[in-house]
């Protein structure tokens, strides 16, 4: 599998015939300047309907604002994007009609329980009233909450939380789902089950999900194509094995690359450096709100 | 097949049966169909507060304390002294409807704390990233305002009541009490939220809150005539939209007073205030999360 250029800082490693012609998601020069800062940098993302797709990165890669301008929240300051037929800036509402968005931060309510949490959001999609019942119902077997339906969020553990916000963001049956570090603050046993589920959806649903982590493994287990980034750009594209089998032939060692030693290859660090005081201190907050 | 009307290329994902919740039918809404879309998510909203209200209602109570005490305490002393010139009424009617425009006002003016602190989680993304209008995003949470103001309403009235304030009962002028407490509410509650998009703190908000409630209060005729004040203080008044809340609120539940402007010009002045600051905020509150 030979490396494809396809500008002069970003490198396509995918081993699929070429893309179709029609992406469900589709960027073109994305970018976002915050002041003088360059957060995303021409970014040209192209994901297949039912894919599977993970945005790689340390913190301060420029993931989260990718996502944000993705889902509509942060106007991009130059570049378009297509989200299934929508254009980004032109067609919003038809865009936040496509998508589920589960964001980094805890976005439960806490003071309200795992059922009135969907209901609101059942509500605000235009789910019909016939059907509302029926649906929740089914998002909350489907994410196994049926029990603690009608208990406060603030009494439920990081697992079913980051669950019931995945089942939130799904009521509507988005055709694609954007989930921000979705397993960040959880432990290993409730990370594992968030993974089987998400690739439950795809199975069950279909649905394109885009992700974005700093966990190598996640990446390694749940996504068809990921694409590193650093410093608000794309540095290289492809499936975790052709990116891990690509730089076996660059070490021309023997032993087989893990995604880590890709990443490190192609951002010159490691991962735990960065992150910022308020990255920090919302995903602690966060994790505290629970407790 | 429903998405080229929108002049959005066909899809495939429309075509597998995506969207079944008549959501692209939606994207072509007429400005009836927008209006009712406003309202229902309006509502929508509210629920939330309500909903929150009925698991944890001790803040409600709590905040029963202060109007109580101010006519209890303050009320009594100043009908005694017969120091504020109120006309044909006595002190305590005078003051009744000033302390529930009080209590409205700060009930409103401190409402957008918990929008700073859902926008440090992630819950005020998760709902602009939906199709919710943000004018009823902003509007919801002023008429989840308007709800717990009328808590503060029913307290008012029941300690009025005791205290030997001629109420009027009449039930239209009830149903006018209803809406100016809800218009003020939102005014209040909308301004409370404006600050918070700009300040974007709890600790700033909360600053900017207590700075705001002093001038707004005693630059009203809340709990003496506009007429006692020196001049300037007298246009502060005119300009200030409590002055106005307190005036219907005055002339619709105490029986034998009158409206110093007209009770429509009050609430026309209530209401543009609100129609503005929903524009403005509806504006400014996608901006917290950038």
């Amino acid at each position: 599998m030979g490396i494809v250029e396809q500008t002069d800082r970003q490198q396509n490693l995918g081993n699929q015939p070429p893309q179709g012609d029609r992406p469900i998601i589709r960027t073109q020069m994305l970018s976002r300047y915050f002041d003088r800062a360059i957060a995303v940098d021409d970014l040209n993302l192209s994901v297949e309907a039912g894919e599977v797709f993970g945005l790689l990165g340390p913190n301060g890669a420029g993931k989260s604002t990718a996502i944000k301008m993705l889902t509509t929240l942060l106007p991009p300051t130059s570049g378009r994007a297509t989200i299934a037929g929508f254009d980004l800036t032109q067609q919003p509402t038809q865009v936040r009609r496509m998508v589920g968005y589960v964001p980094q931060a805890l976005s439960a309510d806490g003071t309200l329980t795992g059922y009135e949490n969907l209901l609101i959001f059942a509500k605000l999609y235009d789910i019909p009233r016939r059907s509302l019942k029926s649906r929740i119902a089914e998002a909350l077997e489907f994410m196994g909450l049926q029990d603690a339906a009608h208990r406060l969020v603030r009494t439920y553990s990081g697992g079913m939380i980051r669950r019931l916000e995945i089942a939130q963001s799904i009521l509507h049956r988005p055709p694609i789902v954007f989930l921000d570090e979705p397993t960040v603050g959880l432990d290993p046993i409730a990370r594992s089950a968030v993974w089987d589920l998400m690739l439950e959806l795809k199975k069950a649903y279909g649905m394109t999900i885009l992700l974005t982590t700093h966990f190598m493994e996640e990446a390694d287990t749940l996504c068809d194509r990921v694409a590193i980034m650093d410093h608000g750009r794309v540095v290289v594209t492809g499936t975790p094995t052709a990116l891990k089998a690509s730089l076996n032939i660059d070490l021309q060692s023997g032993e087989s690359a893990t995604l880590d030693d890709v990443f490190i290859h192609y951002t010159g660090k490691l991962l735990e450096v960065g992150g910022s005081f308020s990255d920090t201190s919302r995903v602690r907050r966060a994790t505290k709100r629970l407790g | 097949m429903t998405l080229q009307e929108s002049g959005a290329p066909r899809n495939d994902w429309d075509e597998r049966g995506w969207n079944r919740d008549k959501s692209v039918a939606r994207s072509r809404l007429g400005w009836i169909e927008a209006i009712a879309n406003l309202i229902t998510k309006t509502l929508v909203i509210t629920e939330v507060e309500v909903r929150k209200l009925l698991h944890d209602p001790t803040d409600l109570l709590l905040r029963a304390v202060q109007p109580a005490l101010w006519l209890l305490i303050f009320g009594q002393v100043l009908t005694r002294v017969k120091a504020i010139p109120t006309g044909n009424l006595s002190y305590i009617d005078f003051l009744a409807p000033g302390i529930l425009a009080q209590s409205v006002l700060f009930v409103a003016i401190f409402s957008a704390i918990s929008i700073v602190w859902e926008r440090d989680l992630g819950i005020v993304h998760k709902f602009l990233a939906s199709p919710t209008p943000r004018a009823a995003l902003v509007l919801g949470k002023a008429l989840s305002a308007g709800v717990r103001s009328l808590v503060q309403l029913v307290i008012v009235y029941l300690i009025s009541f005791f205290l030997g304030v001629h109420l009027n009962f009449n039930p239209l002028a009830l149903l006018g009490v209803v809406l100016i407490v809800l218009l003020g509410a939102a005014c209040f509650s909308l301004l409370s939220l404006m600050v918070a998009c700009l300040v974007r703190t709890r600790e700033r908000l909360m600053g900017m809150g207590q700075l705001m409630t002093m001038p707004l209060f005693f630059a009203s005729n809340a709990i003496y005539p506009i007429a006692m004040m020196p001049n300037w203080l007298q246009v502060v008044s005119h300009l200030n939209p409590l002055t106005y809340q307190v005036d219907a609120l005055r002339s619709l539940m105490i029986v034998g007073s009158s409206s110093m402007y007209e009770l429509g010009l009050d609430f026309i002045v209530l209401f543009v205030t609100a129609t503005v600051m929903t524009l403005i905020c509806a504006r400014l509150y996608p901006r917290l999360v950038l």
